[in-house]
């Protein structure tokens, strides 16, 4: 599937498959410009990159709206997205409604930025779901290797190869609950179960790398155990690359459930959510083409914000793109 | 290389029972009453009933039926029956009539990815940090991050009602003009993603010591663009592309069902619309065969590719 997460794989060195052996980007330096004094850390140089960004800064504020409006939707609309009446249907846009009325006559604003909670709300817990996965799976192959690493990749390899659409549709369509928080936790479960394996391929790369650094190799002769090792010294070290590709997943996870819900087996009525309300938009494009514009640019524009984000820190961590 | 070509087809014919184990589990088990079910609202007589039992092996239960009934219906995939659907269309029918529209369909989206993603992504790759560069980086960035689901209605609404450019929508037996815009929305993602690994894969390769040493030798750029830098930097980009032909021949669910052409992936998502068990699995399986070739040729044409890659 060409989604975000096949460019994100090919272009980041850590997500190759198999120990690449290069040196990972956390370990080196940035080298030429170091002031005096302290040396600057990775993270410390990643920032100032990110400072310089135009990008980074309206990523960022896009997803601080968002965030906003999924959290306290009051605060942009006075309007009742449950507020329909069929007498204004397609009716124009007025004082209350700025964008007008949609088929079954409700506030296509309102509902559109209702509509904001499902998807953060899909999106950011699947992500966090998706992270532990990888993280638990990743650590687990990269740090024990051998038969353990064989394994769990070939496990990656197979979830890797099964249709994300195609699965999650089999999947949903098992479930038959049309309660809205079974739905949700139904489109969550499905999209982690289906989407970690590319965070864990990274995961697992960088912690091959970390594992052979000096400071592991010196922990362990102090007689630190498996467990203290991995949490307390790979750990921290592979969370910033895993974070980088969990933002990006974060936006696809928001396109995915938009999709699902799209198709009619995702997130279903009386829940709001962009999908369905393009779904609706679309039937009814030829009468009126607003209540399909709106939504589409609130999804695609939520999906952009965080893709781009990760993007912006993903270049900024990676000194050889620099 | 013939090992490793062995190894291969063990591990595809491992996913392929994987995979279709997974899928025929999730759709028929669990079920309530299929005869039922295929009856709708009207009654089921005793004799219907003792004959479809008898029919789809419905008699026996538990693991044991289940396991039964799906090497039966394995058996008869092997043997290039794919069964017939609830409504009684031969699958192998509904395919070979939706499979030409479909690669029709992958055929214009990959035309369309080679010639404006790799060129592009090329000249990008070339001129890095220029004006171009960073104007394509940024728009692929918004084709790659606007869901099909955006993309496809608005490309219809605006192209094909507003402006009338195109036919709105394909329907039965679709000519050229009617699969352009489907093809170029559908291939628009593809082209993205190759441009952005042609463009990452080609300045790689620039800075490679081969490169300056075909330099110092004196060579000219385009020579040392165009046979030494390209062969080496269109590797990556093959392998993504045999991938994507392999997904594009699954069929476009959300592409085919907005401009309503008859292709697989439109049957596939009727099929489940109409929770249509039997069609659904048989579609299915037949794309996951499709897949893991294509998966298959990709790595081997890898290995021929890149004499650097052995496996062993």
């Amino acid at each position: 599937m060409s989604d975000f997460e096949t460019v994100a794989a090919s272009e980041d060195p850590n997500a190759r498959r198999g120990p690449s052996g290069e040196p990972n980007a956390p370990n080196q330096v940035g080298g030429t410009s170091v002031t005096p004094g302290r040396p600057r850390s990775l993270a410390g140089d990643a920032w100032r990159d990110l400072r310089r960004k135009p990008i980074f800064w309206i990523s960022s504020a896009l997803v601080l709206v968002v965030t906003a409006m999924a959290a306290v939707p009051a605060l942009f609309t006075a309007a009742d997205p449950a507020d329909c009446v069929l007498s204004r249907q397609h009716a124009g846009p007025s004082g209350g409604a700025i964008f007008g009325y949609d088929f079954q006559g409700c506030d296509t604003y309102a509902r559109a930025v209702y509509g904001a909670r499902a998807s953060l709300l899909v999106g950011a817990l699947s992500a966090l779901l998706t992270g532990l996965i990888a993280l638990t799976v990743g650590m687990l192959a990269g740090y024990f290797g051998r038969w353990i690493d064989a394994v769990l990749s070939r496990v990656i390899d197979i979830v890797l190869g099964i249709p994300l659409l195609l699965a999650a549709i089999v999947l949903l369509k098992r479930v038959a609950s049309d309660s809205a928080t079974v739905r949700i936790a139904a489109v969550i479960f499905v999209l982690a179960v289906l989407g970690w394996t590319t965070t864990a391929r990274v995961v697992r790369s960088s912690v091959i790398t970390a594992k052979e650094q000096d400071y592991v190799a010196a922990a362990r002769m102090l007689g630190a155990s498996n467990s203290r090792i991995m949490w307390r010294h790979i750990l921290p070290n592979t969370l910033a690359p895993a974070i980088v590709v969990l933002t990006i997943a974060l936006g696809s996870f928001i396109a995915a459930e938009a999709t699902l819900s799209f198709l009619g087996i995702g997130l279903k009525e009386p829940t709001i959510s962009w999908g369905i309300d393009i779904n609706s938009g679309r039937v009814h494009m030829r009468e009126s083409a607003t209540p399909l514009i709106v939504p589409s640019t609130f999804l695609a524009l939520t999906v952009l914000a965080f893709i781009m984000l990760g993007d912006a820190i993903r270049d900024a961590f990676d000194p050889k793109l620099r | 290389m013939v090992r490793f070509i062995l190894r291969r087809l063990l591990q595809m014919v491992l996913a392929f029972f994987g995979t279709t184990l997974i899928v025929y589990a999730l759709m028929f088990a669990g079920q309530g009453d299929p005869i039922q079910a295929l009856a709708g609202e009207r009654p089921v007589t005793d004799a219907q009933r003792a004959y479809l039992t008898e029919k789809f092996h419905l008699d026996r239960t538990g693991i044991d039926g289940f396991f039964y009934r799906y090497f039966d219906y394995i058996r008869n995939l092997l043997r290039g029956d794919l069964g017939e659907s609830l409504t009684g269309r031969q699958i192998g029918d509904i395919l070979a009539a939706a499979w030409p529209v479909t690669i029709k369909l992958a055929l214009i989206a990959m035309t369309v990815t080679v010639l404006v993603g790799v060129t592009a992504g090329v000249l990008a790759g070339i001129r890095r940090a220029s004006v171009f560069d960073n104007s394509t980086l940024l728009l692929t960035l918004v084709v790659l991050a606007v869901p099909t689901i955006v993309l496809a209605p608005i490309a219809q609404y605006l192209l094909g009602v507003r402006w009338q450019l195109f036919p709105p929508t394909a329907g039965a037996d679709p000519d050229f003009y009617a699969l352009l815009l489907p093809g170029i929305v559908l291939g628009s993602l593809s082209l993205a993603t190759a441009l952005r690994l042609t463009r990452t894969s080609v300045a790689e390769n620039l800075r490679a010591d081969y490169v300056r040493t075909a330099r110092s030798k004196g060579l000219v750029k385009r020579r040392i663009v165009g046979i030494h830098v390209l062969r080496n930097s269109l590797i990556p980009v093959v392998t993504f592309l045999g991938v994507e032909l392999g997904n594009l021949m699954g069929g476009a669910i959300i592409t085919e069902g907005v401009f309503n052409i008859p292709g697989v992936g439109f049957n596939l998502f009727r099929a489940i619309r109409t929770e249509d068990g039997p069609l659904v699995v048989g579609i299915v399986s037949v794309l996951v065969v499709v897949y893991l070739i294509a998966n298959l040729v990709v790595d081997v044409l890898y290995a021929v590719l890149d004499p650097r890659i052995r496996y062993e």
